[in-house]
């Protein structure tokens, strides 16, 4: 076990990946020298040389085009997106080239890459270095999307994403990067995809969040537990494939369910998850579900405080879904 | 770099010109393209296929290429480009039944007619927006490079897609890391119905290449052997380490731009009738002729032959079984997700029992 930071579990994932499997490379700008803007890439340029870690022009388009290209003749590229919210000029190549590719060609050609990319707000980063777009990817067939929440995670995750057959979208919480930090196993933590986790039990009320969200929920379920509310918080880890059976199976056990993400609300994560339990838990329940969610505005910059979700508005909704019928 | 200057660089060899022993077989390819092509619209209009994208007057430039090219290069295809996986081995059969969509179809009937892909002869799988492959084939390129193989990857793309910022992406990252890439741009003079001079004011397409640091050369696309020779330079430059070269082949495409097409709305058959005047099949025809290699019996007897062959495989494909009803939930990932194997239950409930097949 190690203590690390998030982001550097994610380079130690990358590590450990690159140095066990020779057809892992990196692709991204300032991956290489500089090390990554945030540093998620740092030392392996030294280690693994610029044939396995290229830095690229400043085209989004071009790194995951040329990562479809690299995996197809059979490399297992990790394409870094510098930011979620520059990750626009690539919607092509993921949605229309990445996604589809094993499925259009009949499955003859399988096209495994990994896309990194930081998001989230409370950075201070304004509409262009905050945002939080998971769904985007979330509603096209063919992507996994993965969301760690812990620095055990982030390399659990990590790992099991590059050596997984699908292409997946990798969302690192930036707001973590340096303030989550853990203790994290040396080999591999072995965190598959598609399986939440209970981070704290509870019987009253299931709060089920990802990614950046987990700190704040953990703070709100501390609250209610003051109050003698006992909540179940959920990290859903992954959200494609998503953990269906555990979200119900929360939401039987507690009878009240309140969605939390920082991504905008309408059509947001939380209202597949509202779906999923009107459709699998309806009988369950005994209050209309919650969500805590980002604004259905752009992301502000001055006031990202009041847009993102915090434990005192998780905490309210879960009040309300207490008193509720 | 002009196309003389490349013709200096890269010293030409011998084996830059059409192989002589091959050039009847080619002939005989392009008339089972040709004769392909008339059929498939045919069967269009008939509404036995769903749709169709002609590749006539572009079929020398397709085959000059696709022969110029070594059996582990990797192909990047736009849409008209079944000639050369029909050169590099595919089955007509397998064309075929793609254009039927029905159980023989490798890509298992996922997409529209043209959007082939062919494994075993490194075809991958082509799409529709215009352009995605070309920084494909470049990551290719740079893969096989990184694993030590001596092999050459080509885009194929039209004069619309030079246009496109995946066309600016690609060639922009294989003049940075001089990926081993040929990017062959069939100009056929219109993307649906803008002309080539509403794409760019460039002279040329091919001079776009200056702007990325590596050469681009025009070529003849009639002319087979001048389309040989100029892709045959560009893979010798790839896999010396050189770097990648943009080829225009200037052809006209005779026909719609697919079946949903009308032409006529944008541009006179004037201007077609005088494009015809430089067909390829009939300008190999002619050549193969005063070489004495064919006669015009001879010739008839391969147009007669190629519709027999093409009648095979359409009453085949007419023949085969649909695709699996529920296939339709495969390959979207690896294996079935919980999810779609949901799906998968709720849809089986839809098909009638008969029809219900693994």
């Amino acid at each position: 076990m190690t203590e690390l930071t998030l982001v550097q579990a994610v380079n130690r994932a990358l590590f450990d990946a690159m140095r066990s499997d020779p057809d892992v490379l990196l692709l991204g700008e300032d991956v290489g020298v500089n090390g990554g803007v945030f540093r998620a890439t740092d030392g392996l340029l030294k280690e693994f040389g610029a044939e396995r870690v290229i830095d690229t022009p400043l085209s989004e388009t071009g790194i995951v085009g040329a990562a479809v290209g690299m995996a197809l003749y059979g490399l297992k590229p990790v394409a870094e997106i510098q930011f979620l919210d520059f990750i626009y000029p690539a919607f092509d190549q993921i949605v229309s080239e990445l996604a589809k590719m094993r499925y259009r060609s009949g499955g003859q050609f399988p096209c495994h890459v990994v896309v990194r990319a930081p998001y989230g707000g409370g950075i201070k980063g304004g509409l262009y270095h905050s945002q939080s777009t998971e769904a985007y990817f979330c509603h096209t067939a063919g992507l996994k999307v993965v969301v760690p929440s812990t620095p055990a995670d982030a390399k659990g995750l990590l790992l099991s994403a590059i050596r997984d057959e699908d292409p997946v979208i990798f969302l690192e919480p930036k707001r973590l990067y340096r303030s989550a930090t853990g203790e994290v196993p040396d080999g591999d933590p072995a965190v598959p995809l598609g399986r939440a986790r209970v981070v704290r039990e509870g019987t009253d009320v299931s709060l089920i969040a990802y990614g950046a969200m987990i700190p704040p929920t953990l703070e709100a379920a501390a609250t209610l537990g003051t109050e003698g509310v006992s909540a179940e918080v959920l990290d859903l880890r992954t959200l494609v494939p998503l953990d269906e059976k555990s979200v119900v199976a929360s939401v039987e056990k507690t009878g009240r369910a309140v969605a939390v993400h920082e991504a905008a609300r309408f059509c947001g994560f939380g209202a597949e998850i509202a779906a999923l339990l009107a459709e699998k838990a309806f009988y369950s329940l005994k209050a209309p579900i919650g969500r805590v969610t980002g604004y259905d505005t752009p992301f502000p910059y001055a006031l990202e405080q009041l847009y993102l979700p915090d434990a005192p508005r998780i905490a309210a909704a879960a009040r309300a879904a207490m008193t509720a019928g | 770099m002009t196309a003389q200057e490349v013709a200096t660089a890269v010293p030409p060899e011998a084996s830059d010109s059409f192989p002589a022993d091959r050039r009847l077989e080619a002939y005989r390819t392009m008339v089972l393209a040709r004769s392909l092509d008339d059929r498939c619209i045919a069967l269009q209009r008939q509404g036995r296929i769903g749709f169709y994208a002609p590749h006539a007057g572009q079929e020398a430039a397709l085959l000059g290429s696709a022969y110029a090219l070594a059996p582990d290069d990797w192909v990047f295809p736009a849409y008209r480009e079944l000639v050369v996986a029909l050169v590099r081995g595919a089955s007509l059969q397998s064309v075929v039944d793609q254009l039927f969509a029905d159980s023989g179809d490798l890509t298992k009937g996922r997409q529209m007619p043209n959007h082939f892909a062919f494994r075993a002869q490194h075809f991958v799988s082509a799409s529709s927006p215009i352009g995605t492959q070309i920084p494909q084939a470049v990551g290719a390129a740079m893969a096989a490079r990184s694993r030590q193989a001596p092999i050459a990857t080509i885009a194929y793309f039209g004069d619309g897609a030079t246009s496109s910022n995946d066309f600016h992406a690609g060639m922009n990252f294989a003049g940075v890391f001089r990926a081993p890439t040929i990017f062959f741009c069939q100009n056929n003079g219109w993307a649906i119905s803008l002309p080539r001079d509403r794409q760019t004011r460039s002279p040329t397409l091919a001079g776009k290449a200056d702007a990325y640091g590596f050469p681009g050369v025009v070529v003849d696309g009639n002319d087979v052997g001048a389309v040989y020779t100029a892709v045959r330079r560009a893979r010798r430059r790839a896999v010396a380490g050189e770097g990648p070269t943009l080829i225009e082949a200037q052809v006209y495409r005779f026909g719609p731009h697919s079946t949903s097409d009308d032409p006529r709305r944008y541009r006179a058959d004037s201007e077609v009738e005088s494009a015809r005047l430089r067909d390829p099949v009939h300008r190999l025809k002619t050549e193969l002729l005063s070489a004495h290699l064919l006669d015009e019996a001879g010739d008839a007897k391969i147009w007669e032959e190629a519709r027999g062959t093409i009648q095979g495989a359409v009453t085949a494909a007419e023949a085969a079984a649909p695709v699996g009803p529920l296939s339709f939930f495969d390959d979207v990932y690896a294996s079935l997700t919980p999810r779609l194997a949901e799906e998968r239950a709720g849809a089986a409930a839809q098909v009638p029992a008969e029809a219900r097949r693994p």
